[in-house]
C-alpha cells in the first residue's frame, strides 16, 4: 500500500482511501480530504516533522502518522 | 428580540463580519479557532433591535471538540431567526460542504461568501445567482474585512429577517442528532457554479512559504523575528514610559497636591500615597501594553502562527504536546487567560490538560512590565534588553521542562492536522481596534484589581499608626517577616515579599504596590530600588515573579476549563515549588560564584 508518506516534496498522487478512526475521517473530509482528490505534497519538516500538503484550494500540515493511514495513488509526473 | 446566529468554518471572517456589523471588537486572527466563546451585541436592523451572536468555527455538525460543543450547545438552548452561513469564497469546493449540512436543519438561512477580494486575487469565480437557486436559499458575495459587498448584505439580512420564524431549540435538538449524506448534493452545486483555477495563483503566500518554512532557516528565522520584535517593543517603549510616568508625576505635583493640602492627612495619605501613586505607576506602561498588542495582532493576524505550529511540531511532539500547544503558549505572551481557552480547539483531554499546565508560564504583557520596570532600574541600557529576552528563554524553559515531566502523567494521541491559511495583512482598523480593545481591557483590570490591591498595601504598610511606615513594624512588615524564612534564601526582602503576595491577584500590582511601600513616584522609586537591592536579587525576583502563578483570573480560568479545582491547586503548586527552586539555585549559585 503506497501512503502519503511515500511521495516527494513536489510530488502529487489522488487520494485512494483513507483508513482513520471516525472523528479524524470527518475532519479530513471538511478539510477537502476526498476519495479521488488531487493531493500534492508541498513539503516536510526536519526531524521527522509534519508534512504540508495541498488538497484542492487548501494548504494543509499533518503528522507522519496522520499521512501513513491516506492511501495514494501515485500520479505520473 | 430576533436573534441571528453567525455558522461557518473555523477562520472563514465570522468575527470581522461580527465586528463590522455591530461595531464590537471582538478578536480576530488569521488562525482557526481565534473564537472559543460566544459573544453577542446587539444591533438596530430595519427598525428593530436584533440580537447577533458571533460563534467558533465548525468544520461540520458532527463536531465534539469543546469549541464545537459550544455551537451545538448554543442551537439546542437557543431560539434563532436567522442563520448567516460564512464561508470562504476561495475554498468552497470543501467548505460548500458544512453549509448543505445546515441546510438540512432547516433554519432560516443566508450564506454568506466571505473574502470576495481573496476570490478575484485568486481567480475563483462564483456565481452567486445560480448558486442561490441551487440551494434555494439567499448567497451573497462579499468582503468583511474591506467593506465590499457589505451593503448589500446588509439590505438581504434585514429583508431576511422579516419574512424569517423563529425556529425553537427544541426542534434543533431532534435535528442535530441526525446524520446526513451531502457530497453528492455539493458536486452538482459546485459543478455550476463556481470555478476554481487547478492552481491557486497565491504566489505570494508560497513564496513567504519557501522563507519562513525553509527546512533550516524557518526556525532560526522565527527566533531572529522575536528577538527583534522584543527588541523594539523595548526600544520605543521604555522612552514612552518613562515620558507618561514623568507627566502623571508632573500632574501631581502641579494640581494634585495643591488640591488636597487642606483635606485630611489620612484621606490625603490613601489618595495621593496610594491610589494615585500606584495606579499610575501602573498606568504609565499603557503604552508599552498597546504597542505589545499591536505587534501581535500583526503577527496573529499575518498567517505566522500556523507557520510556527509546523516548525516546532517535531519538537512539541517530544514533550508530548503538538504545534498548537506552541501557539497557545505564544499567544499566552499577550495574556494567559484566552490562550487557556483557545486549547478549546483539542479534543483529547490530556493533551489539553498539559497544554493548560505549561501556559501560566508563558511571560505575559502583565509580567513584562514589573521586568521592563525592573531591568530598566536595575541594569544598563545595553544590558536591559538581554536580560528580557532571558526571562523569555526562561519562561520556554521552564514550560518545556514541565511538558517533559508530566508528558507520561498526560499521555495523548490525538491525531494533528492544522490549515496553514493564506498570509493575510491586517488593517489600520483591525490594528486600531485591538490596542481599544486593550486599553479598555486594562482599564478593567485597574478598577477592579488594582485600585483595591494598592489601596490594601496603603494600608498594611501604614498601620498601626505611629511607626514609620512600611517598616518592620506595620502590618506589612509583619507579614514580610512571617515569610521570610521562605524568601530570605531567595534573596528577596519584605518589601519586596509584600508585592509578591499582592502579586499573586494581577501582576500589575506588583509596581502599584512596590511604589505603596516605598513611598515613591515611579522615576524615584526606579533610582531607589538600585540602591535597595543589586541585579542578583532582582534577577531572582523577576524568576520567581516569572514562574509563581500568573494571577486569580488565570488561576479561575485554569479551574473553569479543566472542571476541576484539583486541576487548578495542583497547576498552581507546581509553578510555586518551581519558582522557589528556580530562584533559589539561581540566587544561591550567583552568590557562591561571588557575584
Ligand atoms: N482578505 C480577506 N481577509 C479576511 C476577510 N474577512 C476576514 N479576513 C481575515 O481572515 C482571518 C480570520 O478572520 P476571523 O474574523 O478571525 O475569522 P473567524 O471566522 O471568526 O475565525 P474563528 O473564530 O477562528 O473561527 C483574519 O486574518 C481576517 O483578517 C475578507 O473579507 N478578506
Ligand atoms: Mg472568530
Amino acid at each position: 500500500m503506497t501512503t502519503l508518506t511515500g511521495l516527494k516534496p513536489g510530488q502529487s498522487a489522488t487520494i485512494r482511501a483513507i483508513h482513520s478512526e471516525q472523528a479524524l475521517h470527518h475532519r479530513l473530509a471538511a478539510l477537502g480530504f476526498r476519495v479521488g482528490k488531487s493531493i500534492e505534497l508541498v513539503r516536510t519538516a526536519r526531524f521527522a516533522g509534519p508534512l504540508h500538503v495541498r488538497v484542492g484550494s487548501t494548504d494543509i500540515m499533518l503528522r507522519r502518522s496522520e499521512a501513513r493511514q491516506i492511501e495514494i495513488t501515485p500520479q505520473a509526473a | 428580540m430576533k436573534r441571528i446566529a453567525l455558522l461557518g468554518m473555523p477562520n472563514t471572517g465570522k468575527s470581522t463580519f461580527f465586528n463590522r456589523i455591530t461595531g464590537a471588537s471582538a478578536r480576530v486572527g488569521n488562525w482557526p479557532g481565534v473564537t472559543v466563546d460566544l459573544m453577542g451585541a446587539k444591533v438596530l436592523i430595519g427598525a428593530e433591535m436584533v440580537e447577533i451572536v458571533d460563534l467558533p468555527g465548525i468544520y461540520d455538525m458532527h463536531g465534539f471538540s469543546d469549541d464545537e460543543q459550544v455551537v451545538r450547545h448554543f442551537l439546542e438552548n437557543n431560539a434563532v431567526d436567522l442563520v448567516l452561513i460564512i464561508l470562504n469564497s476561495c475554498q468552497l469546493d470543501r467548505q460548500l460542504s458544512l453549509a448543505l449540512q445546515l441546510k438540512q436543519l432547516n433554519l432560516p438561512n443566508l450564506l454568506l461568501l466571505n473574502m470576495a477580494d481573496e476570490a478575484k486575487r485568486f481567480g475563483v469565480t462564483v456565481d452567486a445567482n445560480k448558486m442561490a437557486a441551487k440551494l434555494d436559499m439567499p448567497v451573497l458575495m462579499l468582503s468583511a474585512k474591506y467593506g465590499e459587498g457589505y451593503k448589500q448584505a446588509f439590505d438581504q439580512i434585514s429583508q431576511a429577517l422579516r419574512h424569517s420564524r423563529t425556529v425553537q431549540p427544541e426542534r434543533m435538538r431532534e435535528v442535530l442528532s441526525a446524520d446526513v449524506e451531502i457530497e453528492h448534493a455539493m458536486e452538482q452545486v459546485l459543478k455550476e457554479s463556481v470555478q476554481i483555477p487547478p492552481q491557486l495563483s497565491d504566489n505570494l503566500t508560497a513564496r513567504l512559504d519557501r522563507i519562513m518554512l525553509h527546512p533550516w532557516l524557518g526556525l532560526p528565522i522565527f527566533f531572529g523575528v522575536m528577538y527583534l520584535l522584543f527588541q523594539a517593543i523595548f526600544l520605543l517603549g521604555a522612552p514612552l514610559q518613562a515620558g507618561v510616568a514623568w507627566t502623571l508625576d508632573g500632574l501631581r505635583h502641579m494640581a494634585l497636591e495643591p488640591v488636597l493640602a487642606y483635606a485630611p492627612e489620612m484621606l490625603r495619605g490613601v489618595l495621593l500615597d496610594g491610589i494615585y501613586t500606584g495606579v499610575s505607576t501602573v498606568a504609565a506602561f499603557v503604552p508599552i501594553i498597546i504597542l505589545f498588542f499591536l505587534f501581535m495582532a500583526v503577527v496573529e493576524d499575518t498567517g505566522y502562527l500556523s507557520r510556527a505550529a509546523f516548525l516546532m511540531d517535531a519538537l512539541m511532539a517530544r514533550m508530548g504536546l503538538d504545534g498548537r500547544s506552541f501557539v497557545m503558549m505564544l499567544m499566552g505572551f499577550g495574556c494567559n487567560v484566552p490562550a487557556l481557552m483557545g486549547t478549546r480547539v483539542m479534543r483529547s483531554r490530556a493533551l489539553r490538560l498539559l497544554t493548560m499546565l505549561v501556559i501560566p508560564l508563558s511571560l505575559c504583557s502583565a509580567r513584562l512590565q514589573v521586568f521592563i520596570f525592573i531591568t530598566a532600574a536595575l541594569f544598563s541600557p545595553k544590558a536591559a534588553p538581554l536580560v528580557l529576552f532571558s526571562l523569555y528563554l526562561f519562561s520556554f524553559g521552564t514550560a518545556f521542562l514541565t511538558a517533559m515531566l508530566f508528558k507520561r502523567k498526560y499521555a495523548s494521541q490525538e491525531p494533528f492536522v492544522l490549515e496553514l491559511p493564506p498570509y493575510r495583512f491586517p488593517t489600520l482598523r483591525q490594528i486600531a481596534l485591538r490596542g481599544w480593545h486593550e486599553v479598555r481591557h486594562f482599564l478593567n483590570r485597574a478598577s477592579k484589581f488594582i485600585i483595591a490591591g494598592v489601596v490594601l498595601v496603603w494600608f498594611l504598610t501604614h498601620f498601626p499608626t505611629g511607626v514609620a511606615p512600611a517598616s518592620a513594624q506595620t502590618w506589612a512588615g509583619a507579614i514580610g517577616q512571617f515569610m521570610a524564612p521562605v524568601l530570605d534564601p531567595l534573596g528577596i526582602n519584605t518589601q519586596l515579599a509584600i508585592a509578591l503576595i499582592f502579586g499573586f491577584v494581577a501582576k500589575e500590582i506588583v509596581i502599584g504596590s512596590l511604589a505603596v511601600i516605598y513611598g515613591l513616584e515611579s522615576t524615584a522609586l526606579t533610582q531607589h530600588l538600585a540602591h535597595q537591592i543589586d541585579w542578583v536579587q532582582a534577577y531572582s525576583f523577576m524568576l520567581f515573579t516569572l514562574v509563581y502563578t500568573p494571577c486569580l483570573s488565570t488561576i479561575a480560568t485554569l479551574r473553569s476549563e479543566s472542571g476541576k479545582l484539583g486541576f487548578a491547586a495542583f497547576a498552581v503548586s507546581w509553578s510555586l515549588g518551581l519558582a522557589w527552586l528556580l530562584s533559589f539555585i539561581f540566587y544561591q549559585s550567583a552568590r557562591a560564584l561571588g557575584f
